[in-house]
């Protein structure tokens, strides 16, 4: 009875898998076709590699995409980790409160995020471009960043900073040497789950970059001939990557599950 | 006699001590009011107000009045709502059964179904919704437009979405629970009923909110998978890019933004209902 479940349910699960990677097995595959045409097998050829790397528009995008998200990442898990070790020593009232209005634009869909942005940076007649499209990003990464580190603030001992002042460090060392090394396997996912937020944004971006600036996404979604085989060709790379980021995570962190 | 005034210092030097601490979050206060809550705070006066010979600002519920008036909104409105539903199903009746076996397998192998499930979210998501387009190019180009190939789009971007949090809350569940069940008599179905499903109803919450929300708002699946069929995402950037009627986009994004919020309301109650069953029964 147990085999036999079991292997409906690997059926199950295969069939999943199938649905989600069917099409990234396409996508790979077309890049990879010597025609223009995204359906039909034309031979195997590098041209649209080639192509891509020649397309400066392109080129342009993805780099904006790395900058605005490393920065955006940076910012946001700085502001958030020191507002979250700030949070956990102010009054409970105050605290959540705090904690409450910063889940608005996490629960909120995100295009009232982005029309609220937009909307600000037009009262303030700022123009629209890459700084504020960096500021939106600031503004919706950092809320994940200190529902991610705050947590794990407070589950630390507050006598901890005390003990470390008491024995002379300064508030500042305090964190350091006290707070960082505890909180720091949460600050990292922070910064994974800011930088993926980021590259992947489409919607605020699109409302906040104004004519100037672009990323891969506004790219895509302002093309205006059909999508060229070269977005087939990015997206091996960026699949490539992704892979292997994912594949070295495992096998670094594979230990603990042995362990089990 | 010398106990005394150590303590008192020692007083005095902690409150000095942890005063500085507070002032950490200064930067992200600023950051929360300006780029949070004044946005939207603009968002309802622009919503809810005219400008009169570009001078002053009038109180007006025109852009909403506007909205239900013009039935062609609606429609659009409530297509979205029933096109995020419908999606939201079934990610739960493939994500839930999906969580549940990966629960089952080997804690390694448990890993890497989680990872290979997450892992496209990774790879851009209008690259993702372009790569259905092309498998519908494929198989069958007729299909492109419909409902069908919309919810099948939507059903693969945010199926992740509903997985995950039903998996950590069916990761959690002490296998001993199940074990007791099936020792006081439970058959597996009761076991199911009794046991699995009370315990991962806040996952499933959760996953319905984190499918909901997104799919209900969306402009890019039904851009390449709808042939540019207007939703109501679609239909607020256009106020704001085409016709440049700010008020009238802001109400739109507020009207959405309620509806979306009693819905999300109305599933925590059926989660209190069930908490309250479940009292009532113990």
């Amino acid at each position: 009875m147990k085999k036999h479940n079991n292997l409906l349910s690997g059926i199950f699960i295969l069939l999943v898998l199938l649905f989600v990677y069917a099409p990234i097995f396409s996508l790979v595959l077309f890049s990879f076709n010597a025609n223009r045409s995204l359906t039909t097998w034309g031979g195997f050829s590098f041209e649209w590699y080639g192509e891509l790397f020649r397309s400066r528009e392109i080129m342009n995008a993805v780099v904006w995409t790395f900058i605005i998200a490393i920065l955006a990442t940076i910012i946001s898990v700085i502001v958030g980790t020191f507002a979250a070790i700030g949070l956990s020593k102010n009054k409970k009232l105050f605290r959540n409160a705090v904690i409450n209005l910063n889940n608005i634009p996490i629960v909120n869909p995100e295009i009232v995020t982005a029309i609220g942005l937009l909307l600000l940076f037009q009262s303030l007649k700022l123009q629209g471009g890459y700084g504020t499209m960096l500021l939106a990003h600031i503004a919706f990464c950092t809320p994940y960043v200190i529902i991610t580190v705050y947590p794990k603030v407070k589950s630390l001992d507050p006598s901890l900073i005390e003990a470390a002042q008491d024995l002379g460090a300064t508030p500042m060392r305090a964190i350091y040497y006290a707070v960082f090394p505890q909180i720091k396997v949460a600050i990292f996912a922070a910064a994974a789950i800011a930088f993926t937020m980021s590259f992947d944004d489409f919607v605020i971006s699109y409302f906040t970059a104004g004519s100037t600036g672009t990323n891969i996404s506004i790219y895509l979604y302002t093309l205006k001939r059909g999508i060229p085989p070269t977005i087939n060709a990015l997206s091996t790379i960026m699949i490539l990557v992704v892979t292997i980021v994912v594949t070295l995570n495992f096998i670094l962190t594979r230990k603990q599950y042995k362990e089990v | 006699m010398f106990h005394g005034p150590l303590q008192t210092s020692v007083r005095e030097k902690r409150k000095v001590k942890v005063k500085p601490y507070t002032f950490l979050g200064i930067p992200y206060y600023i950051l929360l009011s300006s780029l949070i809550i004044i946005p939207l705070l603009l968002i309802i006066f622009y919503a809810v107000t005219i400008q009169e010979q570009g001078l002053y600002y009038k109180f007006t519920l025109i852009y909403f009045r506007q909205f239900f008036n013009e039935t062609e909104f609606v429609k659009v409105m409530a297509d979205s709502i029933v096109l995020a539903v419908m999606t939201t199903l079934i990610c739960l009746v493939i994500g839930y059964p999906l969580a549940y076996y990966i629960t089952k397998r080997k804690p390694i192998t448990q890993a890497i179904l989680v990872l290979l499930i997450t892992a496209p979210m990774w790879v851009n998501m209008l690259i993702r919704t372009v790569a259905w387009k092309q498998i519908f190019d494929m198989i069958n180009p007729r299909l492109l437009g419909t409902d069908f190939a919309i919810i099948v789009g939507m059903v693969y971007v945010f199926l992740p979405f509903m997985v995950l949090p039903i998996y950590t809350v069916l990761s959690k569940i002490d296998p001993l629970l199940y074990e007791a069940s099936a020792d006081l008599g439970g058959s597996n179905l009761k076991t199911f009923r009794k046991v699995t499903l009370p315990l991962s109803i806040s996952g499933v919450l959760s996953g319905i909110t984190m499918v909901l929300l997104p799919a209900a708002t969306t402009m890019v699946i039904p851009r390449y998978l709808g042939q540019n069929r207007v939703l109501i995402g679609t239909l607020i950037e256009r106020k704001f890019y085409d016709s440049g009627n700010w008020g009238y986009g802001a109400a739109i994004a507020i009207i959405l933004s309620l509806i979306i919020m009693v819905m999300v309301l109305f599933t925590k109650k059926l989660d209190r209902n069930k908490e309250v069953e479940r009292d009532e029964k113990a």
